[in-house]
């Protein structure tokens, strides 16, 4: 089999997927805001409604909660849906549905009923999206049983993620970083394929110390990486985690075992969210391997700031660099 | 439609029981049977759970006393691939859908009702916990019909309280827009806890809402077990043949107190009660059936005590039923476990913390 593969940016390969889950199975629907004629505000499905009809691919009524809701019912009867939600920052209006409901059906009905569906939504912060448009609140998922988490870094990532995701059994939350959306190409195969959930993807081997993150700050820890391996010869292994829950704890033990060292990286606030999840991993773990204190770097426990102080809020290259160097002194 | 009026309670019975309109069309003298038995069932299984939680032996439950004709009018005129939602307080027309009491008693125990108990599927979601969330899972599982042109219908059952909510107004908006197959059934019994009906909407009449999503509305007596079941049959009826949505408010009242841990002459009057007393579904429909020969007093003793004693079997075959083990909450978060939920599960296993 000849494999055809373009050079496709996160969004092109999102949508690359849809079509083809839309192509292969006909369970699968999408529904939201905006999604049909316009392709979604950042044109995630694009051409889907045209080419799939308005019975597969369906506006919605501006309400979060509805359309959570009815994807529930959707999933329940017979359906594979995916919803997007216009940006992630929205999805607190639908926590109910999602947490309550979505997660917990499979678990209220003895395994009668499942919930079989996807919420897409964008997150992160970096671009200028108006106010409450850019919450990370991924961590908030980690304290809600029932649900998987999946954020993709990369766009041969995003492609295979997707397509498992829908493939998934129960209900997946889909969250797509804003800023990684356009921001480069890669080459992804033209076939359909899928990418394990709640496998992690070691993006870069070493042997001195463990960078663990995922989303929008896998590029700014490989540029941080570079520039301190450089400055200090230090061997750096980065892991994206991909899927944070479920979490791939053996592979986070596997290589902090191995350096000793580690830091966890995420846009997110750092109280209770992913990193303190990680930290207690390790430490659980591996605690006696460690050379270092684990470093954390996040979000600052504040809310989102408004567009013209985000750049300052954001991690960023020379505030992991600080934190890389700290933890690899001796 | 009879009627658009939706001022004055649709009704074809009574206080007395008197036809007043003319017969729904096609119901036979075994169906008449069957549901004023459904409503003795109804009856009776609440207040058996309301007794088993005051010896210990069920946890906190709604009573539904006093809307049994909206329960069983509202799930009378589904088919098997019908689905029903509804909150704790619609267990009657869960019962009605095919739904064993069993099953639902099952759930009093304080465990999630397992398959092998359940039986066949009845297209009943869990009872609802969380007010008029399920509303939205109505119109869903009625939007999935469409799309899957499967000819499914869905009645959506609710109280007065969750008009209140914003998830019922988007699902009547949803419904609407999507002309989705789909009846939403508002059982109005004046109380929501100790809020009365008057402090939820200003509104003289709940169904009024229909008509701000473009959604056609019926209000109808919820205690007059015909004009239920002829409302909501022809709403069903109008959602088969494509032509979308339905709101019905069925006017009843909640005898009971909200639950088991609720006082409610803490709030409502004596008279107010005695009002609704007079107008108790089932006798109404008792009546009816009396004057028409479908029923004597002989064959109602029987039926009743017939019902009294399914109730008790029932109920027993619940609690001989074997209980999960005490890591029983681990089953069906995912289909299968995460590597951690095992671990965890391992771990409780072998500390043998759900040793008695």
């Amino acid at each position: 089999m000849t494999m055809t593969i373009t050079r496709l940016t996160i969004i092109e390969a999102l949508n690359q997927a849809l079509r083809l889950e839309l192509e292969r199975d006909e369970r699968v629907v999408m529904l939201g805001q905006d999604i049909g004629k316009n392709g979604g505000v950042f044109r995630v499905t694009d051409g889907l409604q045209a080419q799939f009809g308005e019975n597969r691919v369906f506006d919605t009524p501006l309400a979060e909660s509805g359309i959570i809701g009815t994807t529930i019912g959707m999933a329940i009867n017979g359906l594979r849906p995916v919803a997007e939600i216009q940006f992630a920052g929205f999805m607190y209006v639908a926590m109910n549905q999602l947490v309550s409901q979505a997660a917990r059906m499979r678990y209220r009905s003895a395994g009668l009923y499942s919930c079989p569906m996807v919420v897409r939504a964008p997150f992160g912060g970096g671009v200028r999206t108006p106010e409450m448009h850019s919450d990370s609140l991924e961590g908030v998922f980690l304290q809600t049983p029932g649900l998987k988490v999946v954020l993709p870094s990369t766009p041969y990532d995003a492609k295979g993620l997707l397509a498992a995701a829908i493939d998934d059994p129960d209900p997946v939350i889909f969250l797509e970083n804003i800023k990684l959306y356009r921001s480069f190409k890669q080459d992804v195969p033209a076939e359909r394929y899928t990418i394990p959930l709640g496998k992690a993807a070691t993006i870069q081997e070493g042997h001195d110390l463990t960078i663990i993150t995922y989303g929008a700050m896998v590029t700014v820890s490989q540029e941080a990486a570079r520039q301190v391996s450089e400055q200090t010869g230090a061997s750096i292994e980065i892991i994206d985690l991909r899927t944070i829950w479920p979490m791939d704890e053996e592979a986070i033990v596997a290589s902090v075992s191995k350096t000793g060292r580690a830091a966890v990286v995420h846009e997110a606030p750092l109280a209770g969210g992913v990193g303190a999840e990680v930290v207690a991993v390790i430490n659980e773990n591996c605690l006696y391997s460690l050379l270092k204190p684990v470093a954390r770097v996040g979000g600052y426990d504040t809310p989102f700031p408004t567009p013209g102080l985000e750049d300052h809020y954001l991690p960023t290259v020379p505030r992991l660099k600080a934190a890389l160097l700290k933890t690899l002194e001796d | 439609m009879h009627t658009d009026a939706l001022e004055t309670p649709y009704q074809l019975l009574d206080l007395d029981g008197r036809l007043t309109g003319s017969m729904p069309s096609g119901i036979t003298d075994e169906q008449l049977r069957g549901w004023y038995r459904m409503m003795w069932l109804t009856r009776f299984f609440s207040n058996k759970i309301v007794a088993l939680q005051r010896q210990g032996r069920a946890t906190t439950w709604g009573p539904l006393q006093g809307q049994e004709a909206s329960a069983v009018g509202m799930a009378a005129p589904l088919q098997p691939r019908d689905w029903v939602t509804g909150s704790y307080r619609e267990a009657g027309a869960y019962m009605t859908k095919g739904l064993s009491i069993a099953a639902l008693t099952y759930y009093t125990r304080g465990y999630a009702t397992p398959r092998e108990l359940t039986g066949e599927d009845t297209r009943c979601l869990p009872l609802q916990i969380v007010i008029a969330t399920q509303t939205l899972h109505a119109v869903g599982l009625a939007m999935a019909s469409k799309i899957r042109n499967a000819g499914e219908v869905v009645v959506g059952g609710c109280g007065d309280g969750a008009t209140s909510e914003g998830d019922f107004n988007e699902a009547l908006n949803f419904a609407g827009v999507f002309k989705a197959p789909v009846v939403m059934v508002v059982v109005n019994n004046g109380w929501a806890i100790s809020t009365p009906r008057s402090k939820q909407s200003a509104a003289a009449r709940l169904a009024y809402r229909g008509a701000g999503f473009g959604v056609p509305a019926r209000l109808v007596d919820g205690n007059d077990l015909l004009a239920v079941f002829e409302v909501v049959r022809e709403a069903v009826d109008r959602a088969r043949a494509g032509d979308g949505p339905t709101l019905v408010e069925t006017v009843t009242y909640r005898l009971g107190a909200h639950t088991t841990a609720d006082d409610p002459t803490r709030y409502r009057s004596k008279e107010e009660i005695a009002y609704w007393e007079v107008r108790d579904p089932i006798k109404r429909i008792r009546q009816f059936l009396f004057d028409r020969n479908l029923l004597d007093e002989t064959e109602d003793k029987h039926l009743v005590e017939e019902a009294e004693a399914e109730v008790a079997r029932q109920v027993e075959i619940a609690h001989n039923h074997a209980t999960p083990g005490p890591d029983g909450f681990f089953d069906h978060v995912y289909q299968e476990l995460t590597p951690r939920l095992q671990r965890q599960r391992d771990e409780f296993q072998q500390l043998n913390l759900g040793a008695k």
